[in-house]
């Protein structure tokens, strides 16, 4: 009896060792993915330190002109800004209507088997690679547009604009519909036991219901926007101006760090330490947005 | 069609003649040659076991089986006074449930205010006057009893309102667009006794303004607040009659069975 219960406390232990390991590999993976998101961060704020003891955070932060690459520098992040602003606000103009008209259309109106064929091609658009978008913005997109508007240079703001707004529409219908979807059937039946309409259902019902989770569907829009670099970098002339003018070309904080990147830059100049200075910019700036938008997608789902 | 002149006769004092429904969830028969006369300004209940089709009965009325694909119907409900089927497929739903309210099992309010929650079904209508809608709104709230406990906050979020007062606002909305026959799912299955019984105290009241058809698995409560009760079972009209004469001497073993509890 004794040998047969000491066996048993025997495999317990080999068992409870074995359970340990496998838990604590999982933390280790677990972790590092948290770990290496800090480190980058420490990296930013660090270099971007050694940034600041050359250049005023006032100045940076007020200067109009952007000229690091030139003899007479000067590090006013405005320009940047603006082109990063004015970009995203013209892909937001192509990418929240459609996305939100799509996702309404999936969520209310599109029988299943609509919905099933639409959505896998939707997905395709945000898995081809951006630089493809950014050759198909400056050859053919720009080329398209100055047929209607001749004074359009090759390189501007507008075109990769739209193009950016046409493949983040699958990041506002996806989450939209999915926050619409969520909202109880009961409630599309007290509003049709009404007499309503499908469509009034939608507008006046399922939409309001689901309002944080679609608004939560366009913070993540407008920082995915913020944040395409290829398209721009190839499109927009990286060139940066201080101009609001979705019809000129301009520099975002993305195209200007991949071209210093690529240029022959000395390591450790204030021309080098400032791409992380403009990357923390876009990180605080991206971050805030996904916690907004994080917030607003938890929100709605406690409505019910 | 030919209708027999005592078959018409009869109509005349219904308000809604269900006639020989037969209907289908995809294949599955839900309901089986189901015949039923609801009297107008009268209170009738469905009562029966679990699945014995009474929800599914009380939400042909509205056609809200037409929501989902693969629902058929098969048969008639002929709506009073201007004899209209309900089922015919030339007769628009939004039509019926322009004329037809319900109310469901849990309270379902929408994320809107109070004060809009009631207006929705006039809003749906066109019917946009401030003016008119302050009036039917108020009407609408003091006849389903709420009108005293929200009339400070109308503006407030409707799901602010505790489960009870979210219920008797659902009958304030239904109630907003004065409809003819009003249909209760259940109404107080999600919902506390005191709640439940100032539910009840307005169906009573409400009884002599509109037609009731309320669903019910609680056969007192049927005893309470109807006048007419029809007992279901697998689909299929068992007994139908005056509330009182079905609960002390039912026709139908089976009737008796399940109001006496052994069976259901």
């Amino acid at each position: 009896m004794a040998n047969a219960f000491e066996g048993r406390l025997a495999h317990k232990f080999t068992r409870n060792i074995k359970e340990r390991v496998i838990e604590s590999i999982l933390f280790l993976m677990a972790f590092s993915a948290v770990a290496i998101t800090v480190a980058i961060l420490a990296i930013l704020v660090v270099e971007s330190l050694g940034f600041f003891e050359h250049v005023s955070i006032f100045e940076f932060l007020t200067g109009t002109v952007w000229s690091p690459l030139f003899a007479d520098a000067h590090y006013g992040i405005l320009p940047l800004l603006a082109g990063t602003l004015t970009v995203a606000a013209v892909a937001l103009a192509v990418a929240i209507p459609m996305g939100t008209i799509i996702a309404i259309y999936l969520s209310e109106f599109a029988p299943h088997k609509v919905r099933e064929t639409v959505k896998p091609f939707l997905e395709l658009l945000e898995s081809v690679p951006t630089v493809v978008f950014g050759y198909f913005a400056l050859l053919y997109f720009t080329p398209f547009l100055q047929i209607f508007m001749p004074g359009l240079p090759g390189f501007n703001m507008l075109a990769p604009g739209i193009v950016i707004g046409v493949f983040i529409i699958p990041y506002i219908s996806s989450v939209a519909e999915d926050a619409m979807r969520a909202v109880p059937m009961a409630m599309r039946e007290g509003s049709y036991a009404m007499g309503a309409t499908r469509f009034q259902t939608a507008i006046r019902v399922v939409t309001p219901a689901a309002i944080s989770g679609i608004v939560a569907a366009y913070v993540l829009a407008v920082s995915r926007a913020i944040g395409e670099t290829m398209v721009v970098a190839i499109a927009a002339g990286l060139q940066p101006k201080f101009t609001f003018n979705p019809m000129e070309p301009a520099a975002t904080i993305t195209a200007y760090i991949v071209q210093v990147s690529l240029g022959d830059v000395e390591h450790g100049s204030v021309a080098y330490q400032s791409i992380f200075a403009a990357g923390l910019v876009l990180v605080v700036m991206t971050l805030a947005l996904n916690v907004f938008g994080h917030v607003m997608r938890k929100r709605y789902r406690e409505i019910y | 069609m030919v209708t027999s002149e005592v078959v018409e006769q009869a109509v005349a004092r219904g308000k809604a003649d269900v006639r020989g429904l037969n209907f289908f969830y995809g294949e599955k028969q839900a309901l089986k040659d189901v015949n039923l006369s609801v009297q107008d300004k009268k209170v009738t209940a469905l009562i029966g076991p679990s699945g014995c089709g009474k929800s599914t009965l009380l939400r042909c009325f509205n056609r809200m089986h037409d929501l989902y694909p693969g629902n058929r119907y098969e048969g008639e409900i002929v709506l009073q006074p201007d004899n209209l089927n309900i089922l015919s497929p030339k007769v628009d739903a939004i039509e019926v449930r322009m004329r037809l309210s319900m109310v469901f099992q849990k309270p379902n309010p929408f994320p809107k205010s109070i004060y809009e929650n009631v207006a929705y079904g006039l809003r749906v209508r066109g019917i946009n006057r401030r003016t008119i809608l302050d009036e039917k709104v108020e009407e609408a709230l003091r006849g389903a009893a709420l009108w005293e406990e929200v009339k400070d906050r109308l503006g407030d979020l409707a799901f602010n309102l505790s489960g009870g007062q979210q219920q008797r606002l659902c009958i304030a909305r239904a109630l907003a667009s004065d409809p003819e026959l009003l249909l209760f799912d259940e109404p107080t299955s999600a919902l506390d006794p005191i709640a439940t019984a100032s539910i009840e105290q307005l169906i009573n009241e409400l009884k002599a303004r509109v037609t009731i058809l309320i669903v019910t698995h609680n056969m007192q409560q049927a005893a309470r607040v109807s006048d007419f009760t029809a007992y279901m079972y697998l689909g299929e009209m068992i007994e139908y009659g005056v509330t009182e004469d079905l609960f002390v001497k039912p026709r139908k073993k089976q009737t008796e069975d399940y109001i006496t509890g052994r069976f259901g």
